[in-house]
C-alpha cells in the first residue's frame, strides 16, 4: 500500500520500552472515589446523584448537558458520600463538580445488556453512546457520538483507527493493542456499520510491531476484508489525525474544513474499544488504561478506574524521591499538574513523573533569530515564528491570520527552536486570550439585544398606553361633540378624527378653557368622568369628631401644596 | 458567441437586481461611527459614563459631545480602544465617573426579597425574573453587572458577587520570560 509523508516533525527519544515490559496490570478499586461531572468537551453534566444515595458500578451518575456533551458513570458499587467542588488535574488547579463515592468493595454492576445497533436508528445509538459516557481517548476527549454522523452524502470513503501513538513515554494504546485487539476490531466493526464505511485503515507506528501483529491477527481472524492494519513510519506527530489521515490516504485537509469533508473520520483505537464495551457489553465508560512512565522505578500501564487518585495510582509505579513533578500526557503535549491530590479522568493517557535530572529545566529563552527551523518542524505547516511575534505582542487578530487555531501544540516547534523559546506557551497564552475575548464579546451582543428589546418594549409600552387612553377619550368626545353641535353651528372640528386626539388625552388640564371650543368640551367632559369615577373612601364614614378635625387639617395642607405645585390647575373638588 | 454574451448580460442584469434589492432589504440603520464605538463599549449599560446606556455614550462620543474616559466597566483597554478608533489621545479613566472593578453579578437573597418588581424595572437587560409579590431571581448569564438594581431595593436584598475564575474562564498566563536559569528547592 502506497503511503504518504507529511510535512515537518521530529524524532525524538521515545522512551516507551520500559512500560511494555510487563502486561496491563488492574489498578485495585480505591476506597473513594472522585468522578468530576466535566471529563469531556462540551457541556457539563448535570449530577443525577446526591450525598447518601447508592450507586451501582456503571450507574449514571451525571446526565449529559444537551447533545453537546456525554454522560458519566459511577466506576464502581458503593455510596455517594458527597457532590462538590474537587481540584481537577487541570494546569490551574482549580476545582469543579465532582461526585465522591466510598467504594462498599462489592463492586456490583447494574444489569449490563448489550445494544442491538442494527435493530435502531442511527440517531438512536448516537444517544446511546452519548448516554454511555464514550468520548475520544486518544486525549481529545471529544463526545464519540458527535462523530458518528457520515460527512456529505451518508457514507464514508475511509475509517481511519489511530493506534500510532506518537508521543514519547506514552504505550497504552500499545498495551491495548496487544492485548485486547479483538476486542478493539469488534469496536471497529461498529463504526465501520454506523458509518458505511467502504474501508478501514488501521494506522499503528512501525516502532510497535506487536501491536501490528496482534491487530493484523484479529483482523485475519475476523476475515474482514474491508480492513487493513498499515505501520506507518514512526515520526512525531504521526498520530495527530490530520498527519495520519495525510500519511494513510494522500489527503490534505485544508484549513477551515474537515476531514469528513473528504470522506475520512479517525478514531482512536481507545475508543473503538470503549465502543464496543458499550454497545457489545453494555458498560458504559468507566475505566481506561493509563500509563504510569518517566521518573518511577516500575513504569506499566494500569487499567484504571476513573475516579482513582492519580497518588495513589503513582504510588504503585513506585516514584524516585527526587521526583518533582507530574505531568498529564506526554513531555510533548502534556500539561504539568499542580498537586497529586486529583482524580484519573478520561483524558488521562499517562501520567509522567518529572525530575530535574529527566527534564533538565531549559536555557534561559533568547530572542527569535527567524532562522525558521520551527516552520520546516511544524506539521500543521504553520509560520510558528509569526505566530509567536503576534501572539507574544498580544496582537491577536494577526495570529489569527496566520492560523493559530490550526495550531495542534505539538511542541515540535519549540523543540527545534535553537533559542530555546517556549512557544507553545505563547500559542496556549494567545488562545484562551482569543476565546475569553469571544465570549466577553458574545456577552456583550446579547447584552446589547436584550437593552435594545427592553428600549423597544418600553417604547411600545407608553404607546398602548396613550392609545388606551385616547380610546377611552374618544367616547367621551362623542358626547361632547354632539352637545356641541345642539349648542352652537359649529362644524368645522366636528369631526372626531381629525381631533389631535392624543394631545387633548394627555393634557387636558394644562390647556385652561377659555372659548368653548370642542376641545375645551372634550376636557371638561374628561374632568367630569374622573370626578365621577372618585368613590368616597370607605373608611371616611362614622368618625369621630377629632378625626374629623385632623382630615379637615390635612386637606387643607393638602390643598395648599397643590396650590403651590400647580398653581394653573382648578382646585380639586 | 452571441449566446455567451446574452448569459453574460442577463447575469449582470440578475445579479444588479439582486443587489439593488439587497440594498434596499438589509439597508444599515444608523449612524456607522456610533455602532463602530458601541462594538466597543461593554454594554454593562450601567449609566456610570452619564448617558442613559452604551448607545447614548457611544452618539455622543460620535458627535464629539462626550469625551473618551467616562466608562468604568470598559476600563483602561476600552479607553485605548476607543482612542485608537477615533484618533484621539488616550487619557486615564475619570475619576469622577467611577472606577475599574472586577466583574460581578447581582444575587438577590431570596429569603428576602419581598418581590416588589422595583429591581426588575430598574435591570436595563431584564436579566430579573419574578412577579409582584414573588421571589424575584438573577439569570446569571444575562446579568452585565451594572449595580443598577442594588440600590432601589427596600430590603437591600441584593448582593454583588464578583466572577469566580473558573476551569471554562481560567486563562493561560503570559509565559514569564526567564533572565536567567534560577535553581529552587
Ligand atoms: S526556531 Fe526559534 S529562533 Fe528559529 S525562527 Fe523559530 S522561533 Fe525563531
Ligand atoms: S505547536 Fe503548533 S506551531 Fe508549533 S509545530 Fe506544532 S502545530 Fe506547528
Ligand atoms: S459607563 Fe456603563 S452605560 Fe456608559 S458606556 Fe460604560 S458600560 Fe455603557
Ligand atoms: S440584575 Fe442588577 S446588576 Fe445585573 S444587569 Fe440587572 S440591574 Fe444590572
Amino acid at each position: 500500500m502506497q503511503l504518504f509523508d507529511f510535512n515537518g516533525g521530529v524524532t525524538p527519544d521515545y522512551h516507551k520500552e520500559a512500560s511494555t515490559q510487563s502486561p496491563i496490570a488492574v489498578s485495585p478499586a480505591p476506597t473513594f472515589l472522585v468522578i468530576p461531572l466535566h471529563q469531556s468537551i462540551g457541556g457539563t453534566p448535570r449530577p443525577l446523584v446526591s450525598a447518601g444515595d447508592r450507586v451501582l458500578k456503571g450507574q449514571r451518575i451525571g446526565a449529559a448537558d444537551g447533545d453537546m456533551s456525554s454522560a458519566i458513570h459511577a466506576s464502581t458499587s458503593g455510596h455517594v458520600v458527597a457532590v462538590e467542588m474537587r481540584r481537577m488535574p487541570h494546569p490551574s488547579g482549580l476545582s469543579a463538580l465532582c461526585v465522591v463515592i466510598k467504594a462498599d468493595g462489592r463492586d456490583e454492576w447494574i444489569a449490563r445488556q448489550s445494544f442491538d445497533y442494527r435493530s435502531h436508528t442511527a440517531a438512536e445509538t448516537r444517544d446511546y453512546l452519548r448516554d454511555a459516557g464514550v468520548v475520544g481517548l486518544g486525549g481529545a476527549v471529544f463526545p464519540t457520538h458527535l462523530k458518528m454522523s457520515p460527512g456529505k452524502g451518508d457514507k464514508l470513503d475511509t475509517l481511519i483507527i489511530n493506534g500510532a501513538e506518537c508521543e514519547p513515554f506514552i504505550t497504552c494504546d500499545d498495551l491495548l493493542m496487544r492485548e485486547r485487539a479483538e476486542a478493539i476490531i469488534q469496536g471497529v466493526v461498529i463504526l465501520r456499520d454506523l458509518l458505511a464505511a467502504g474501508r478501514v485503515l488501521v494506522g499503528i507506528e512501525d516502532n510497535k510491531p506487536q501491536a501490528v501483529a496482534a491487530m493484523t491477527a484479529a483482523v485475519q481472524a475476523g476475515g474482514h476484508q474491508d480492513m487493513a492494519v498499515v505501520a506507518v513510519p514512526t515520526r512525531y506527530p504521526a498520530g495527530g489525525a490530520k498527519q495520519l489521515i495525510r500519511v494513510l490516504t494522500g489527503i490534505e485537509v485544508p484549513h477551515g474544513k474537515r476531514s469528513t469533508d473528504y470522506g475520512v473520520q479517525c478514531f482512536n483505537v481507545g475508543t473503538a474499544h470503549a465502543i464496543h464495551e458499550a454497545i457489545n457489553l453494555g458498560q458504559p465508560l468507566i475505566s481506561r488504561i493509563v500509563t504510569v512512565a518517566g521518573n518511577v522505578a516500575a513504569p506499566r500501564n494500569y487499567e484504571v478506574l476513573l475516579g482513582t487518585s492519580m497518588e495513589a495510582l503513582l504510588t504503585q509505579s513506585q516514584p524516585l524521591p527526587d521526583t518533582d513533578r507530574l505531568i498529564m500526557g506526554g513531555p510533548m503535549m502534556g500539561v504539568s499538574l499542580p498537586s497529586k491530590d486529583v482524580p484519573v479522568v478520561k483524558a488521562t493517557n499517562c501520567i509522567l513523573a518529572g525530575s530535574k535530572k529527566l527534564f533538565p529545566p531549559p536555557p534561559p529563552e533568547m530572542p527569535c533569530i527567524r532562522c525558521g527551523e520551527c516552520a520546516t518542524a511544524c506539521p500543521a505547516d504553520l509560520q510558528p515564528f509569526e505566530l509567536y511575534w503576534f501572539s507574544r505582542a498580544k496582537i491577536f487578530g494577526k495570529a489569527q491570520e496566520y492560523h493559530l487555531f490550526d495550531c495542534i501544540e505539538c511542541g515540535c516547534c519549540s523543540y527545534v527552536c535553537p533559542s530555546h523559546i517556549p512557544l507553545v506557551d505563547y500559542y496556549r497564552f494567545a488562545k484562551s486570550e482569543i476565546w475569553a475575548n469571544e465570549s466577553e464579546k458574545a456577552a456583550a451582543d446579547q447584552a446589547r439585544e436584550q437593552y435594545e428589546f427592553r428600549q423597544l418594549r418600553e417604547a411600545r409600552e407608553a404607546q398602548e398606553k396613550a392609545a388606551r387612553l385616547a380610546a377611552r377619550t374618544a367616547a367621551g368626545r362623542a358626547a361632547a361633540t354632539n352637545a356641541l353641535a345642539v349648542a352652537s353651528d359649529a362644524t368645522s372640528d366636528a369631526t372626531p378624527a381629525a381631533a389631535p386626539v392624543a394631545k387633548s388625552a394627555t393634557t387636558p388640564a394644562t390647556e385652561p378653557a377659555q372659548t368653548p371650543s370642542p376641545q375645551a368640551a372634550l376636557i371638561a367632559a374628561a374632568l367630569e368622568r374622573a370626578r365621577a369615577q372618585q368613590v368616597q373612601p370607605a373608611n371616611t364614614t362614622n368618625l369621630t369628631p377629632e378625626q374629623q378635625a385632623e382630615i379637615a387639617a390635612i386637606e387643607a395642607r393638602r390643598a395648599q401644596i397643590r396650590a403651590q405645585a400647580h398653581p394653573h390647575l382648578p382646585p380639586d373638588d | 458567441m452571441l449566446a455567451a454574451l446574452l448569459v453574460m448580460a442577463l447575469g449582470a442584469v440578475v445579479l444588479g437586481a439582486v443587489l439593488g434589492f439587497a440594498a434596499v432589504k438589509f439597508r444599515v440603520e444608523g449612524d456607522p461611527l456610533t455602532e463602530k464605538i458601541d462594538a466597543i463599549l461593554p454594554q454593562t449599560q450601567c449609566g456610570q459614563c452619564g448617558f442613559p446606556g452604551c448607545k447614548p455614550y457611544a452618539a455622543a462620543m460620535a458627535k464629539g459631545e462626550a469625551d473618551i474616559n467616562q466608562c468604568p466597566p470598559g476600563g483602561d483597554e476600552g479607553i485605548r480602544k476607543l482612542a485608537d478608533l477615533l484618533g484621539r489621545e488616550y487619557k486615564p479613566l475619570s475619576a469622577e465617573h467611577g472606577v475599574e472593578k472586577p466583574k460581578a453579578l447581582a444575587v438577590i437573597d431570596e429569603q428576602r426579597c419581598i418581590g416588589c418588581t422595583l429591581c426588575i424595572q430598574a435591570c436595563p437587560v431584564d436579566a430579573i425574573v419574578g412577579a409582584a409579590k414573588q421571589m424575584h431571581t438573577v439569570i446569571a448569564v444575562q446579568c452585565t453587572g451594572c449595580e443598577l438594581c442594588v440600590p432601589v431595593c427596600p430590603v437591600d436584598c441584593i448582593d454583588m458577587v464578583p466572577v469566580a475564575e473558573n476551569i471554562t474562564t481560567w486563562k493561560w498566563k503570559y509565559p514569564v520570560v526567564a533572565i536567567k536559569p534560577v535553581t529552587t528547592h
